[in-house]
């Protein structure tokens, strides 16, 4: 590409040569090379760690590459850096934003091209019309003076977006952007990718979910093991495909329940369960060896259900009883003597010891049942528990006591599900289990809880994530606005029926 | 809807981003108890004294404020006064008198070249800020009362002796003569000049958008080192006012001074509003929170309690002051999320105020 000018090949925004990168040795990058176009959306996909992050950084300045080149407006760099990225006009937007939580929202979009600027003083009051201006301009219903910190997710997403904008970004790079997105938002974000499109910006869109994917972007690059694998026009591929690229092999998604025996005992069954401003009136039963769905929209009060259930956000009317018997769930320690389990949302910050091993965190729920009659730690036991989860979750690591932090998404989400199978409780929530997780390894998370509910556990998935749960839910619950709006089952669980009902 | 929605706001103007105006209430509130219980507090000789003993905390407390505000925490600011304090009347005393500016001006070398230690330490290490100030401030001590001197001086050179005794303001009321001490202008100076630079330099900016989160401030382009470097020297020459100040205000100078009170300090400042967790505070809750302190100190004097207590006191404030911040954290962190207007609110009373209340 010297210098391609005539209309039918237009220039590129932003191209990457040849780019090489090791860490330590390993190779992270061999060799990728990519253009992204002025008003075009170019979706990078890949499994976890197949170098998506690391182009990434490489792109923004954040890391240098060992070899290769970036190619901004017929400028060679050989490695950019994070000032020199953001003068360019290449924005990255993480999948943690990187606002200023302390911040407000205005000074959040102002703030950083005045910094780009080399400004030193600083005004509010002239700083806010040009936050103003790009608001309105999308279009959106942002509280400028509120802080960052107060906004919800989508809001703090939308912020990012403003403040890439506000700089003349040119190049959009967004980072696993509708992770943390309802369905209804996440039109909406696709609808204000159009207008920027129509502003002639570059979209880079990282991105797990497949249909979103293929929804939004002209292009699509498949990244594995640090390769590049193809470049092709989304209308040429489809989710089978693009999975086909990214592992090396076939994926099924298939709806694939077991049949529940009829006489299957109710293990949990919650009545009337209310809570003001969460939820009201929530009954349900769940039987042995079900797993059952349970969605809605951000903030329909799925979440709070499950956490009402585990003690934590404790409800204020309503009966639950485990195996017949009525239990009180006032905290955790009385979720647990129930025998329920939660692996939360955010299982990073809430459900793992970072620094710690896999082994560790994999008994640091279920001390108490390893014990020796002397009340010290029975470590025959303790070792014996932690490798079987670890053989039977397949937890792709060099052994237990690798750092959790070490591993990928998918084999960290094993970890925080081997730490409640090791407590054996008869029901076992999951909040979103696949969220951040890739293909690959979400048929094999959705396998191992096919196999735990088989052998007589009780699950519920929390997810809004439609096809997920056709493949693997015996029953959905719908919930819209704190309360329970439908439960479908058999047939009538499909990914547009879900998506319907959660919506309407 | 509207109208509800302005006087929200104005209410939320009133009580300021960081509760300064709940301080402020505060304040008045100790102010008025104080005077009822004794008629000798409400003169104007006790408030110029209040605001004389506070004058020096003051000064320390901005800088203490800065690190905050970044995230960090100090403790080597008094250990850097006082040995840029000494360390000039040492050698004005000893060597020659340079005059007031020049005697300023050694100290603010020395105190930003103390401060520069701890920047580079801070920002090119990348370690945590406690440990480091915590090693400074008895390598800083020690190096004082090793290469400077240990010796009392108890007399300032001529230069700084004069202003020990000028006031900016005399007046006699009821045969009473009040004082306020020349120093409170420098003090009020410096003040409105951090304030400015916090809120409308970009250096300013910087230093809340580090204590926000450093990695987005990196990602925006901000020059974290360069700016934690500059800050902490500039946070060493604030020290070294406070100490200057000290010493003029005490007439004498002495080593052994200072280290050991930085409790009253960071509690003033933690109580003015400043989060713990950075990214959060402001001159004037400060400045309120040094009043207070000091307010409070008096109190307990007139009152007849003990000094011991006084420290007591000081350290249960830090804990009042650092346990609301959690406290609130926590409320804020707890909050139920629901975006959804309810369509038909339940007819339970109870239900609806709950509801109220998380809006408010």
């Amino acid at each position: 590409m010297s210098s391609p000018s005539s209309e039918d090949s237009p220039v590129a925004a932003l191209q990457v040569r040849d780019v090489v990168k090791t860490y330590g040795g390993v190779a992270a990058l061999q060799g990728v090379s990519l253009d992204l176009y002025p008003g075009e959306v170019h979706c990078l996909a890949g499994e976890n760690g197949c170098g998506k992050s690391t182009l990434i950084k490489i792109i923004s300045g954040a890391e240098k590459p060992d070899s290769g080149q970036i190619v901004v407006d017929d400028i060679v760099h050989h490695a950019m850096d994070t000032t020199a990225a953001i003068k360019s006009g290449i924005q990255v937007i993480y999948q943690d934003f990187s606002l200023f939580p302390n911040l407000t929202v205005a000074e959040n979009i102002a703030l950083t091209a005045a910094v780009a600027e080399r400004k030193r003083l600083y005004s509010r009051r002239a700083s806010r019309p040009a936050a103003q201006a790009i608001v309105d301009e999308l279009g959106l219903d942002l509280d400028l003076d509120a802080d960052v910190e107060s906004l919800s997710v989508a809001d703090k997403q939308l912020t990012a977006i403003c403040r890439a904008l506000v700089h003349e970004a040119r190049v959009i790079i967004m980072d696993e952007p509708t992770t943390a997105l309802t369905h209804t938002e996440v039109s909406r974000l696709f609808s204000l990718v159009e207008r920027m499109r129509a502003r002639g910006v570059a979209l880079m869109f990282v991105s797990h979910k497949l249909d979103e994917v293929l929804a939004v972007s002209q292009r699509v690059t498949i990244l594995r093991s640090g390769r590049h694998v193809l470049t092709a026009d989304a209308a040429d591929l489809d989710p089978a495909s693009i999975t086909r690229h990214m592992t090396g092999h076939d994926v099924d998604d298939a709806r694939a329940v077991s049949v529940l025996p009829h006489d299957a005992p109710v293990v949990l069954e919650v009545e009337g369960l209310g809570l003001p401003g969460a939820f009201r009136d929530i009954s349900f039963t769940l039987r042995e060896g079900e797993i059952l769905g349970v969605t809605g929209l951000l903030g329909s009060g799925r979440t709070e259900i499950a956490e009402s259930l585990f003690g934590v956000l404790p409800a204020a009317r309503g009966t639950v009883r485990v195996r017949g018997e009525r239990v009180r769930l006032r905290s955790i320690d009385d979720a647990i003597a129930a025998g329920i389990g939660y692996v939360p949302e955010d299982r990073l910050s809430q459900g793992l010891f970072l620094e710690k091993s896999i082994a560790d965190n994999m008994i640091a729920g279920s001390l108490d049942s390893h014990r020796t009659r002397w009340r010290t730690l029975d470590s025959s036991r303790v070792r014996q528990t932690i490798q079987q989860l670890f053989d039977r979750l397949r937890i792709k690591a060099p052994n237990v006591g690798a750092s959790v932090r070490s591993l990928s998404g998918g084999n960290a989400q094993r970890v925080v599900i081997a730490k409640w199978l090791a407590n054996r409780p008869r029901v076992l929530m999951l909040n979103g289990p696949t969220v951040g997780v890739d293909v690959g390894s979400k048929q094999e998370i959705l396998d191992i809880l096919r196999a735990e509910a088989a052998a007589g556990m009780s699950i519920m998935v929390i997810s809004d994530d439609a096809p997920e749960l056709v493949s693997s839910c015996h029953r959905v619950l719908v919930i819209r606005q704190g309360r329970l709006v439908h439960i479908l089952e058999g047939q009538e669980i499909d990914v547009t029926t879900i998506q319907e009902r959660m919506a309407a | 809807m509207n109208t509800s929605g302005s006087s929200v706001s104005v209410l939320r103007r009133l009580r300021g981003a960081n509760n300064e105006g709940v301080l402020a209430l505060i304040l008045i509130g100790l102010v008025l108890a104080m005077s009822a219980a004794n008629p000798a507090f409400f003169t104007l000789p006790t408030m110029f004294a209040i605001v004389r003993s506070s004058i020096v905390p003051l000064i320390f407390a901005l800088g203490v404020l800065i690190v905050i505000i970044s995230g960090g925490i100090d403790v080597s600011f008094a250990a850097i006064a006082v040995f840029a304090a000494y360390t000039t009347v040492r050698f004005s005393t000893s060597i020659t008198d340079p005059g007031l500016i020049g005697a300023f001006a050694l100290a603010l070398l020395v105190g930003a070249g103390l401060g520069l230690v701890n920047g580079a330490v801070i920002a090119r290490f990348k370690l945590p800020t406690l440990i480091v100030t915590l090693g400074t401030q008895g390598i800083f001590k020690g190096a004082l009362l090793t290469y400077i001197g240990s010796r009392y001086i108890a007399d300032l050179p001529g230069s700084m002796a004069a202003v020990s005794t000028t006031n900016v303001v005399e007046i006699s009321v009821d045969g009473r003569d009040a004082y306020l001490h020349v120093m409170a202008v420098p003090a009020l100076l410096l003040c409105l000049a951090v304030a400015w630079m916090l809120r409308r330099t970009m250096f300013g900016r910087g230093i809340y958008a580090i204590g926000g989160d450093q990695e987005a401030a990196r990602r925006a382009g901000f020059r974290v080192v360069r700016i934690q470097v500059l800050m902490y020297v500039l946070v060493g020459m604030l020290a070294a006012v406070g100490g200057m100040a000290y010493q003029i205000m005490g007439r004498s100078s002495s080593p052994q001074e200072l280290v050991g009170g930085e409790l009253d300090i960071i509690a003033a400042v933690v109580l003015g509003g400043a989060s713990i967790f950075g990214g959060r505070g402001s001159v004037l809750g400060t400045t309120l929170g040094v009043l207070v302190v000091q307010v409070i100190g008096n109190s307990l004097i007139l009152a007849g309690v003990p000094s011991a207590w006084q420290r007591a006191a000081v350290g249960g404030l830090l804990i009042v002051g650092v346990g609301v911040q959690a406290l609130a954290a926590k409320k804020s962190g707890r909050r139920v999320h629901t975006n959804v207007d309810d369509p038909a609110p339940e007819p339970e009373p109870e239900a609806e105020r709950e509801r109220e209340g998380a809006r408010a």
